[in-house]
């Protein structure tokens, strides 16, 4: 065999030498990239982006047009430029994310709401009095107050406990003081955990009454939501029966059940195990006849064969077995794993994965093993006697998991053949269904006929496969479905829809693109379906409200758009009828959801439509949740609309003005929060709406504290900016002893509004800088300024903008003053706070107040802040020292030695960062020294800094070269120590460096040297940097790619074109595409700074050169040429033509794209100078191209097209156009049709004139006679 | 009309025409585009008011009466549309 090879390869390589030869020899010479093994169409991107937001930038990118300041490829080449091999690692390969992977706890609370069934649509069925099967609002309502009314009766019940409880100790406590044994409170325990019991079961009791009571059957018939994530906190408040029966796919039922089995009574005398043996009993016997029915009920899939563990066995157990039973029992035999859909998706991932890892890990057998081993070379041993092979039964137990109740180890059959997470093929090009997908979609597995199934079925059906297309499909598929489900959505019907689309969003293990995939098929549904989704708002608003409040900002985005869309289409009352229930629902989840929704359909429908039912709503006698819902609703609306509030922000203000008053603590903070987020959104204008609300604010915070007298503060600070300055001053003056005293609290909240209030009190114009100064200042400073406000992030950043805003009223000196010392405290959090409170302080309002004994306090603070520093954040300190020094200028002047003196020891430093920082600085102080005059010791830092040009560390290194752009910039080439002859030639290698911040001021420095300094430098050595420069042209970071272009315009002014030139057009010979790129760039650049009478007869003349990549690279170079001279390429026209005639015949179709391209460039920049000869010449060129297919290429075409029509006016294209109009075929007639288009729209006027002339027939005139009209 | 075509910015750039009243397409028909050529072109007369100026002295009209009439007979500007034959 291995003889045989290399021949072979031989004789193939002989022949294709010798076929080359023979095509070479022949006239008719083939065109390896059209004919051979390279694709042809490599050079293509298959498809345009549909949504690329920066190709239409690039369109309308006015700086194309102007003349840039420097020299610059074309924004849009910049930004096209094809990257280096590597991969942007951050990008693509991204795992899909689950949704519920990154929710909290709170918003995990949407899986508790249960998919309510359908309601009565008012509007549809008129006067008739609705069907009882069918739940009407009445229904709804008295459920609610049912659930509500039970609520607090078990609250009630909770509290009289208590109370008892407490009695009953205070007896002890009086009665038996002495006689208090550690058993007797263990028995207290004991009592409390039966009672806990009891309390349980009086609760489950009244829950079964419960549903009786409803005709409508109540929630119990809703659509099983099956996944539901079991509750964290099993509170007893928000326990139902849902909980209690173990819903397929919770896991914690799971769990929590076979341990209960198999514990032995006695040995843990905690309560929990006697609470829960009751109620697993109790769920395994099938006494009550209502909840079989519900098992019943459960989708088939997920039907008998639950693995649940616990529920049936649990119940044979008796205790005392072994407790590995239960292990057993949670490891589902592998004929379980084959029930596909008998298993929750949880437990099939979970399952899935300990079978991956038990594959791999499994031994290897001597077959495999003779497979990978050569035959000969090595020897079988014999295990040596003492060997015996380890054999672990626990793990072996966990792995193979044995049918129920043999607690003995069985040897396993192994059976490889078997694939265990390969899932049957879905029938029919159905996209591929994940574990998870089985419970909804897998009636489509089964090979039904559909011939057979009901109509009904079918259509169910016919849903399921779209719906799995749309959630798992490929683009097209899902594209396709998708349309279909729209177009089809009133012959589905609304029910069978939803029916099949909600219960996959509230699917547990969805992710962020199905669901957003799954909302984008609701929102196109509910606009065909329009009245029809009436009887499903509230199901709907189910599953969409949790977006509203997801952390995700276009989630948000996309659910506002949904409710916006339901409730245009279901209108107001549908909507008021479908929420009103959940306003005072039990659930602080559910109401909060709620408002938010209420806001979008408020946006939606108009405020004022709503304002009646919000009246009343806030108004509500019946229950305080139902005001602070609805005042909710008001903050919402205020937050979602922002200004648009302002023409109803008096009704808005007078609806929850009460609020204030209220009685309940948690309305009147509501109330207080609406008010300040209304004020909020109102600003600057509104504060005549706030009369009413004035003296009760200003009342509470007197009366209020802790929580309530935040959210008043609050409002205040909010309102107080709306005032006019003479009643600002007034009120603040009320509320700054309340502020004051709030200093000291210790809540983190209340010190957030407090600095927040302050903040909002002092920048108002009526407050008088000596009032802050006398009053507030003193007791600000003592309580904020302290260590401990810098270690909490926001309190750290609310502290320094109040700080800022303070100081912008009473002065720098008085702040600095105060905080100076500071910047020497031994915290250094508390150091950075003061350095960046002084930096920003500083940079607001300059230096000139800073006296003498200041100045020297503040440089030797921030000297010895500067120097202490050792966290990351380094830039803190940097800017605090930059703004300082800038702001001082001139004063700096004694202090600058010392301040050298720092960085050179701290430039020698061990620490990378240290030296980092201190490079830093030069760059910061450079312009300073200048000021100052201190060229010496800025030459003496020059020499330094290119001492150390040496360093390893990139991140120093780039600093490095920062701090001697930043002093070449300030001293120029000639006073520059070290010469810049010396300091070039070694950048030179440094630009090889590939890091990003070495590259970029690598070549800022360099391309300072070309511009101002070239003639320091010799030629020989500006050739080397610039193929070093023509790497970098396809740099990542755009910074660098700018840079590079600038300084490769500056190099080739500074030695001459010629020979730049001679090697970037060998260069266009190279393989590599990209290369190939940055040369036509390069090329193109150096055309523009030496005039392109330098450049175009070597291009030229390269064309003839018979290489396709070549003559490619030429014609580009043309194509940005003239994109850059714009007028100037009148002068070139004519010379090219030729060169562009052949290119526009040529029948490789990149030739023709590129040469379309340079010829709307040509035609836009001598558009009006008089070369409608050469263009009308070239036209006739590019037109016969009208019919190509490929999308480059007709868009290259078509843009040339409408380049001549600005060149040579709409008329002249339009003579061009009539030709085809009616061609007798229908593909001519498209196009032509299309280029009439984009001239119509171009030049509707201009065509007036050039329209032919029609003939009239019998009935229609179609002679324009105005036209010949003559005086 | 291949599956890459659909989608390409060509198919915009013709669903973006198609929202301009006037646009043409390939099923256009003769009366259609002359009714467009028609308006677009009373369009033009009323929008320049030297045109205008022009046909009021050609035609012994004031420039208000002119102006009223194209803008009348841009309804219906070439008549009733002939019976379709095909139907």
């Amino acid at each position: 065999m291995a003889s045989i090879d290399p021949e072979i390869a031989r004789t193939q390589e002989e022949r294709k030498k010798m076929e080359q030869q023979l095509s070479s020899l022949t006239s008719v010479n083939y065109d390896p990239e059209l004919y051979g093994g390279t694709n042809k169409f490599e050079d293509y991107v298959s498809s345009i982006p549909v949504n690329d937001e920066e190709e239409n930038v690039d369109a309308m990118d006015p700086g194309l047009g102007r003349r840039l300041p420097s020299y610059t490829a074309p924004a849009s080449l910049l930004k096209e430029m094809p990257r280096g091999g590597v991969e942007e690692d951050d990008m693509g390969f991204k795992k899909p994310q689950r949704i519920i992977d990154r929710e909290d706890d709170y918003r995990r609370r949407r899986l508790n709401r249960v998919i309510s069934p359908d309601r009565h649509d008012a509007f549809a069925s008129g006067d008739k009095t609705p069907d009882v099967s069918v739940r009407t609002y009445a229904d709804v309502m008295r459920e609610e107050a049912l659930k509500r009314e039970k609520e607090e009766t078990l609250k009630a019940i909770a509290k009289k406990k208590k109370e008892e409880e407490e009695a009953k100790e205070q007896e002890k406590e009086t009665g038996g003081g002495a006689v208090q044994q550690p058993t007797q409170k263990r028995r207290n325990r004991w009592d409390q955990s039966q009672d806990d019991g009891s309390a349980k079961k009086a609760k489950t009791g009244s829950d079964w009454d419960l549903p009786d009571s409803t005709p409508g059957i109540g929630r119990w018939d809703a659509t099983p939501t099956p996944g539901r994530v079991a509750d964290a906190t099993p509170s007893i408040s928000r326990r139902n029966r849902w909980d209690e029966t173990p819903t397929p796919g919770r896991l914690a039922d799971a769990d929590a059940t076979p341990a209960a089995g198999g514990a032995t009574p006695g040995a843990t005398p905690a309560g929990m195990t006697w609470d829960a043996t009751p109620k697993l009993a109790g769920l395994a016997t099938p006494t009550p006849k209502r909840q079989r029915s519900r098992w019943d009920e459960t989708p088939a899939t997920m039907g008998s064969a639950t693995p649940m563990a616990g529920a049936t066995p649990a119940a044979a157990y008796t205790p005392g077995v072994t407790p590995v039973g239960g292990v057993e029992l949670a490891t589902p035999t592998p004929s379980a794993i084959n029930l596909r859909g008998a298993i929750t998706p949880e437990q099939y991932n979970l399952l899935r994965w300990e079978k991956d890892i038990e594959e791999r890990n499994r031994p290897l057998t001597d077959e495999e093993l003779d497979a990978m081993f050569p035959q000969e070379g090595y020897k079988i041993l014999d295990p040596p006697p003492s060997y015996v092979p380890i054999r672990t039964p626990a793990r072996k137990l966990l792995a193979t998991p044995t049918p129920l109740g043999t607690p003995l180890y069985a040897i396993p059959e192994e059976n490889r053949g078997q694939q265990f997470d390969v899932p049957k093929e879905a029938p029919g090009g159905l996209p591929f269904m994940k574990p998870e997908d089985y419970q909804y979609f897998g009636a489509l597995l089964n090979d039904e006929d559909e011939e057979e199934l009901s109509p009904e079925e079918q259509k169910e059906r016919k849903i399921m496969k779209l719906l799995l297309k749309v959630k798992n499909g490929t683009p097209p598929q899902r594209k396709t479905a998708l349309r279909q489900l729209t177009d089809k959505a009133r012959e589905f019907g609304a029910g069978p829809l939803f029916n099949r689309i909600l219960p996959l969003l509230m699917q547990p293990t969805l992710e962020d693109q199905e669901r957003h995939l799954l909302v984008k098929v609701i929102d196109r549904v509910l606009y065909k379906l329009d009245e029809l989704v009436r009887p499903f708002v509230h199901k709907i608003l189910v599953v969409i409200e949790p977006l509203l409040i997801d952390e995700d900002y276009y989630a948000r985005v996309e659910g506002r758009e949904i409710i916006s869309n339901l409730s245009k289409a279901a209108g107001l009352a549908t909507m008021i009828a479908a929420m009103r229930p959940d306003i005072d629902n039990i659930d602080e989840y559910v109401r909060n959801t709620t408002a938010r929704a209420f806001s979008v359909v408020a946006s939606a429908l108009g405020i004022p439509a709503l304002l009646p039912f919000l009246k009343a709503v806030c108004q509500s006698k019946k229950s305080w949740q139902a005001r602070h819902t609805g005042i909710k609703i008001v903050q919402q609306i205020a937050i979602l609309i922002g200004c648009a509030v302002l023409p109803h922000l008096r009704s808005l203000v007078e609806i929850i003005e009460h609020g204030l008053n209220d009685e309940n603590q948690k309305v009147r903070t509501i109330t207080a929060l609406s008010l300040a987020a209304l004020a909020e959104a109102a600003a600057p204008y509104g504060i005549e709406s706030f009369d009413s609300v004035l003296k009760p604010l200003w009342k509470g915070i007197r009366s209020h504290r802790g929580k309530v007298l935040a959210a008043f503060l609050k409002a205040i600070g909010f309102i107080i900016p709306l005032m006019d300055a003479i009643y600002a001053s007034y009120y603040t003056k009320e509320v700054v002893f309340i502020l004051i005293r709030e200093f000291q609290s210790p809540d983190e909240e209340m010190k957030k509004i407090v600095l927040k209030v302050v903040k909002q009190c002092v920048s108002t114009e009526g407050v008088e800088a000596d009032y802050i100064r006398n009053d507030i200042l003193p007791e600000f400073f003592r309580n904020f300024w302290v260590r401990r406000m810098a270690l909490d992030r926001r309190n750290y950043r609310q502290l320094v903008d109040t700080t800022v805003e303070i100081a912008n009223k009473v002065g720098v000196a008085d702040i600095v003053g105060r905080i100076v010392e500071d910047l020497k405290d031994e915290s250094e959090p508390y150091r950075r706070m003061v350095m960046e409170t002084i930096e920003k302080v500083v940079a607001n309002l300059g230096a000139s107040d800073i006296d003498a004994r200041l100045e020297e306090l503040l440089i030797d603070g921030i000297l010895y802040a500067f120097q202490e520093q050792t966290s990351d954040d380094a830039n803190v300190m940097l800017n605090g020292f930059g703004a300082v020094v800038n702001a001082l200028g001139q004063r700096v002047k004694p202090y600058l030695p010392q301040i050298c003196g720092t960085i050179k020891w701290r430039l020698n430093n061990k620490s990378a960062k240290v030296r980092q920082q201190a490079a830093d600085l030069i760059s910061r102080i450079a312009v300073v020294m200048k000021q100052c005059h201190e060229e010496q010791l800025m030459g003496h830092l020059g020499v330094v800094l290119y001492e150390y040009l040496g360093e390893e560390y990139p991140e120093v290194l780039g600093s490095i070269l920062g701090a001697l752009k930043a002093i070449v910039n300030v001293i120029g080439m000639t006073k520059m120590t070290p010469p810049i002859k010396d300091l070039l030639p070694r950048l030179t290698p440094i630009l090889k460096n590939r890091h990003e911040k070495v590259q970029e001021n690598c070549i800022d420095l360099v391309g300072r040297i070309a511009d101002r300094g070239a003639e320091f430098v010799p030629a020989r050595e500006w050739m080397r940097i610039c193929f070093e420069l023509l790497e970098m042209l396809k740099a990542h970071k755009k910074g660098i790619r700018r840079a590079t272009v600038n300084t490769f315009g500056y190099i080739a002014k500074a030695i001459g074109p010629q020979d730049v030139l001679a090697t970037l057009l060998n260069n266009l010979k190279v393989q590599e595409r990209q290369n190939r790129v940055c040369t036509t760039v390069a090329i193109a650049i150096v055309a523009e700074t030496c005039s392109p009478f330098t450049v175009l007869p070597a291009l030229m003349n390269e064309y003839r050169v018979p290489e396709l990549n070549v003559q490619n690279g030429v014609l580009k170079s043309l194509s940005f040429l003239f994109e850059y001279i714009g007028e100037m390429g009148k002068d070139y026209i004519y010379a090219v033509t030729p060169l562009l005639e052949d290119a526009l015949m040529d029948r490789d179709l990149v030739h023709r794209q590129t040469a379309a391209s340079a010829v709307k460039h040509m035609a836009l920049g001598v558009a009006g100078l008089g070369c409608e000869d050469a263009l009308v010449h070239l036209m006739n060129y590019v037109w016969p191209n009208i019919f190509e297919t490929s999308p480059h290429v007709i868009n290259a075409v078509m843009e040339a097209i409408e380049g001549m029509r600005v060149a040579l006016g709409a008329a002249v294209v339009l003579n061009y156009c009539l030709q085809g109009l009616f061609h007798p075929a229908r593909k001519v007639r498209e196009v032509y049709w299309k280029i009439y288009n984009s001239l119509y729209i171009g030049a509707q006027d201009a065509l007036v004139a050039a329209y032919p002339l029609l003939e009239d027939e019998q009935n229609n005139i179609y002679s324009r006679p105005e036209l010949v009209m003559f005086i | 009309m291949q599956a890459s075509d659909r989608f390409n910015i060509n198919s915009q750039l013709e669903h973006l025409q198609a929202k301009y009243v006037g646009t043409g397409h390939a099923d256009l028909n003769r009366f259609e585009w002359a009714v467009n050529i028609q308006r677009d072109s009373y369009a033009s007369y009323v929008g320049h008011y030297p045109l205008l100026a022009y046909f009021a002295i050609a035609e012994n009209e004031s420039i208000g009466r002119e102006r009223y009439n194209f803008m009348q007979k841009m309804l219906l500007p070439c008549g009733l549309p002939p019976e379709r034959e095909d139907d």
